[in-house]
């Protein structure tokens, strides 16, 4: 069959998915006082709307910033903002001043669903498909399948289209930027890595990576010369995209202030109820969180943070290749989710985007690593009451990506790149392969027996977060084992350009 | 796919597994009166004897289907006790629990393990000539894709709520079943689909006249015609042997306790009017049509009186009468189905064309009980498309015909859901399944299927669409004339459907070489 028309299918199978799971449930569906992520959203709807702009960020008698306060960058607003005028030509109660909170119905569950997925078909839909057909290796066939199964991700899909998020447009356009950098449009990926970066500040999880594989790439064309002017052009184009996002709020230093404080609410601690990450993993054994005090904690995160993302960067830094790039962009995302401040269980869709590209390379510990992240926010999709839709997108997952990219089969040490780990272990009759194989069955089914635990056997009474706490540790050591294998896998790649392996086209 | 070669079945579980995955996630949708009417039948088998079943009226959805889909239901409830006890109180009338919702969707997609048995023994029986090597292009992944997913199913069965895919399931392993010539096992099976869902009696002419003369008659003449001394008893009574001993096993029960009336006045209410509330894109859709217009004609022309406003698309079914053009009555529906297939069934007669011949046969009956019947679903045409799907990737006339019967059938399928979060998933699903079985069988036989006029139809499909939901809402006679939307879908569908089944008939008239082998 002709390319077009599979892509076609695959791409309507993926939104088709898309819209079923959001017949589901939504975050605080039914929940007040305070519901959840639906209604934040469609209470900057409300505010922005209503509200001028200068009022937006700020605590006034019309904007409780209690009561979901703004705290994503201007271009969420922005974006609240078009949906609102959008909203109140259908029907104005939905963003009425004061009256409209806790609205709901289903004409406006209706309306907000369809919000997504407009924003979905045109920002993210679109980068894959570019994506897997410019900047991906193999038949044609094989860049179908890799479109599938990419958006067949269950996180992304549950998030957005179940607790309700626009992680479609932040993530789309980090795409967007990756799909500029690889195709050697430098200004134009830079363009819109700034403008993800100003839709959810979580992007500068992302940003490391894009300063040190453009730095890295000025310094191979020499700073004398073109380098430099490439380093200018870049610059500029950041600086005035900034400038064009914030420019309402560039008339006074205060309201620049006050939106920083929103964005980056470094009172609040080391983290917030059950992440995957170390600091939450620690505090089972050290109560680090009563220990240390604010300022330490701070500056703790911040050290350690930096440490695991130094190496890769550096390599990113010497040898600034798409393939370095995207491993870098893996390994950046995932320490600062392990090791940053203030960080939700929903950033780990920062490093999936990543790990999403890889999907084409390193099949099977990119779908191992997929899994993880969905399965990691299971005790989320519990309180929204989308058990049903985990459960049937996450087998969906493993069983498509395992089948259609023959993740098993391509599982050779070799095809692991895991002859360094060998080097380092000096085992030589073990075939790690086979290893890693078993040790990703057991995996998977651990993962599907705590899920069905977690949803069919109540917790013991003393112990009454022990599900949760389970999941998060689980997926934290998968994390952090991933981490270590991304790391290997891109610092041990030698100096010399990468040769295309005839043996992964098909 | 990498992996796969074309002569392992391993596509085979990806696929039944990929759509299962799809109606799970439809679990949710919006589902129709029909979900009450299947409560109620669990409420009734479970918690009522036997003797009361087909007397039992507490609920205006009365058990009207044979007695085997009774004891099917009576099975189904013993598992629906472990969910929730209350859905089996009889008088709980509308009662949908989460519980519930899951138990009956769950049951829907469980029993269609059925269907995909009877896919993979279809597909098993598909022939096809020596040609590529690329699995997607053969006959039998075609097939398997077209039938497991075809659209029709996905949204009767998992959206509005039906068993088709268990009846379905039946009927295509029946005629799997005489295309590998294992016939009696094929006779057994339609047995137990009559008496499963009676609507089946209308192909059963042509499994009659087919079992009869390919089967019983076991040699032919040489210039075809049948050998009247070849009449082999045995066959004969063992083929009447299981259609009465399953019969029996059916009605058994309630013949002997002098049911038996009661029960036939259940299955067949012809109180129902001529046609659905949504009317279904048969003969008698352009007839009405014709009437209402000859009417206003009259009435313009002054040629005619004060005339009754006759509402033919209430939402309740009632009888009512034609203005200018005579009426229809019940009988008058059933002499002219079978007056439409006679000439089919004939042909087989004289000129049988084996399993295939046979096949073809059911196709036209299903579609002229369509086109003819009284009180028609618009579900009923799922009956003709599933059994052309197996003919349409073994010939490309066939082919044709089945991309303008299954296209026109399934968009005539959209008034089923009519709430606007529906709509996303009938778009996306019907462009899924038009999409893939234009291409597929497309590159199956090589160019182009159909020619001009038809593709232009089929592109006005989408016109229609347009008009009746964006452009018509905002017109002013939305209000005066609410009905019209529904009277232009149906009406222009009929006009495709009315050609598919003329192109069928046609095709199963015209005389071939020689009379193909059992």
């Amino acid at each position: 069959m002709d390319t077009w028309s599979l892509l076609s299918i695959c791409v309507l199978l993926g939104l088709t998915t898309r819209w079923a799971v959001s017949l589901n449930s939504y975050s605080g569906a039914g929940k007040p006082p305070m519901f959840g992520d639906y209604e934040a959203q469609r209470h900057w709807q409300e505010i922005t709307y209503n509200l001028p702009v200068h009022e937006w960020y700020f605590n006034t008698t019309d904007n409780n910033l209690n009561y979901w306060g703004l705290d994503y960058p201007p271009l969420t607003a922005y974006h609240s903002l078009l949906c609102g005028h959008v909203a109140s030509l259908i029907n104005p109660d939905w963003v009425e001043l004061h009256t409209s909170q806790g609205f709901e119905s289903s004409a406006h569950k209706l309306f907000m669903r369809a919000t997504v997925l407009i924003a979905d078909l045109l920002m993210y839909v679109p980068a894959v498909v570019l994506y897997c057909f410019y900047l991906s290796e193999g038949s044609n066939r094989k860049k179908v399948c890799l479109v599938l199964c990419i958006l067949l991700y269950p996180g992304l899909i549950l998030i957005d289209y179940g607790h309700f998020q626009y992680n479609s447009i932040s993530l789309g356009l980090a795409l967007w930027g990756v799909l500029g950098l690889g195709l050697g449009w430098d200004m134009l990926g830079s363009l819109a890595f700034v403008l993800a970066v100003n839709y959810k500040q979580m992007e500068l999880y992302h940003s490391l990576p894009f300063f040190c594989y453009l730095l890295g790439k000025c310094f191979k064309q020499g700073m004398a010369g073109r380098g430099l002017f490439l380093l200018v052009k870049i610059a500029v184009t950041v600086l005035v995209t900034f400038t064009l996002c914030w420019l309402p709020f560039l008339t006074d230093p205060g309201q620049v202030l006050q939106v920083l404080h929103r964005l980056f609410p470094v009172g609040r601690g080391l983290f917030e109820d059950k992440v995957a990450n170390t600091w939450c993993s620690l505090n089972v054994l050290i109560k680090i969180k009563t220990i240390l005090s604010t300022d330490t904690q701070l500056y703790l995160s911040l050290a350690a943070t930096l440490l695991a993302a130094l190496p890769s960067s550096i390599k990113l830094l010497t040898k600034p290749t798409l393939w370095q790039f995207k491993l870098a962009l893996v390994n950046s995302s995932l320490a600062f989710f392990l090791f940053s401040f203030q960080v939700h269980e929903k950033s780990i869709l920062l490093p999936a985007l990543p790990v999403c590209l890889l999907l084409g390379d390193l099949p099977l510990p990119a779908v191992w690593f997929l899994q993880a992240s969905t399965f990691s926010m299971l005790p989320l999709f519990l309180k929204d009451g989308l058990f049903v839709p985990y459960a049937v997108t996450s087998s969906a997952f493993v069983f498509y990506s395992v089948y259609l990219l023959s993740a098993l089969e391509h599982s050779s040490e070799e095809e692991l790149r895991l002859r360094p780990v060998r080097r380092l272990v000096c085992l030589p009759r073990v075939d790690l392969g086979r290893i890693a194989r078993w040790t990703f069955y057991l995996s998977v089914a651990a993962m599907a027996g705590l899920s069905f635990m977690s949803v069919a056997l109540a917790p013991p009474a003393r112990l009454p977060d022990l599900f949760p706490l389970l999941v998060s540790v689980f997926s934290f050591l998968h994390f952090l084992g991933l981490l270590l294998y991304f790391n290997v896998v891109q610092i041990a790649e030698p100096p010399s350009p990468r040769r295309k392996n005839p043996k992964k086209t098909e | 796919m990498a992996a796969s070669t074309a002569d392992s079945w391993s596509w085979f579980p990806a696929l039944a597994l990929g759509v299962s995955f799809l109606k799970c996630l439809m679990i949710n949708s919006y589902h129709s009166t029909d979900f009450e009417v299947h409560r109620n039948w669990l409420a009734i088998t479970h918690s009522l004897p036997v003797s009361k079943w087909y007397h039992e009226s507490t609920s205006e959805w009365t058990l009207d289907y044979p007695p085997l889909f009774a004891w099917f239901e009576y099975g189904l409830s013993h598992v629906a006790q472990h969910f929730d006890k209350k859905m089996l109180v009889v008088q709980n009338l509308g009662y949908a629990s989460p519980a519930t919702v899951l138990f009956q969707r769950l049951s829907v997609i469980a029993t269609d393990v059925v269907f995909i048995y009877a896919v993979r023994e279809c597909c098993r029986s598909v022939r096809e000539e020596k040609g590529s090597k690329d699995l997607l292009v053969r006959p039998y992944f075609i097939l398997a894709a077209l039938l497991l997913w075809n659209y029709g199913l996905l949204i009767v069965d998992h959206i509005h709520f039906q068993y088709n895919g268990f009846l379905c399931g039946i009927l295509l392993l029946s005629v799997a079943r005489h295309l590998q010539g294992r016939h009696l096992e094929g006779a057994f099976l339609f047995a137990v689909l009559l008496n499963l869902k009676h609507i089946y009696l209308y192909i059963a002419p042509a499994y009659g006249i087919f079992l009869l003369r390919s089967y019983c008659f076991t040699k032919d003449n040489t210039d075809g015609s049948v050998r009247w001394s070849s009449l082999s008893l045995v066959r004969l009574i063992a083929l009447g042997s299981i259609v009465i001993s399953v019969c029996a096993l059916s009605f058994g029960p309630f013949i002997a306790m002098g049911q038996l009336p009661q029960v036939l006045s259940r299955l067949f209410p012809f109180k129902r009017g001529l046609c659905h509330a949504y009317w279904a894109p048969n003969i008698w859709a352009l007839y009405n049509v014709v009437d209402k217009a000859l009417s206003v004609l009259g009435l313009r022309l002054k040629l005619l009186a004060n005339l009754p406003k006759a509402s033919m698309t209430g939402g309740l079914v009632q009888e009512f009468q034609h203005s200018v053009l005579p009426s229809v009555s019940p009988s008058a529906t059933l002499i002219c189905t079978l007056v439409s297939i006679l000439p089919a069934v004939l042909s087989i007669w004289r000129c049988p064309r084996g399993a295939r011949g046979f096949l073809r046969c059911l196709v036209v009956c299903a579609l002229c009980s369509f086109m003819f019947g009284w009180h028609v679903h618009e579900k009923a045409i799922l009956m003709a498309i599933l059994p052309l799907s197996v003919l349409a990737v073994e010939s490309r006339e066939d082919a044709g015909i089945f991309l303008m019967l299954a296209t026109t059938g399934h968009y005539s399928l959209f008034p089923l859901l009519f709430t606007a979060t529906e709509m996303p998933t009938k778009v996306l699903l019907i462009l899924l399944f038009t999409l893939y079985s234009f291409t597929s069988l497309k590159k199956l036989f090589r160019g182009f299927l159909l020619n001009t006029l038809e593709v232009t139809y089929l592109l006005g499909l989408i016109a229609v669409e347009i008009i009746c939901e964006v452009v018509y809402p905002l017109l002013p006679w939305k209000q005066t004339l609410p009905f019209v939307t529904l009277l232009a879908k149906s009406v222009y569908c009929s006009l495709g459907v009315s050609y598919s089944f003329i192109r069928l008939y046609l095709s199963i008239l015209r005389p071939t070489d020689k009379p193909k082998e059992l």
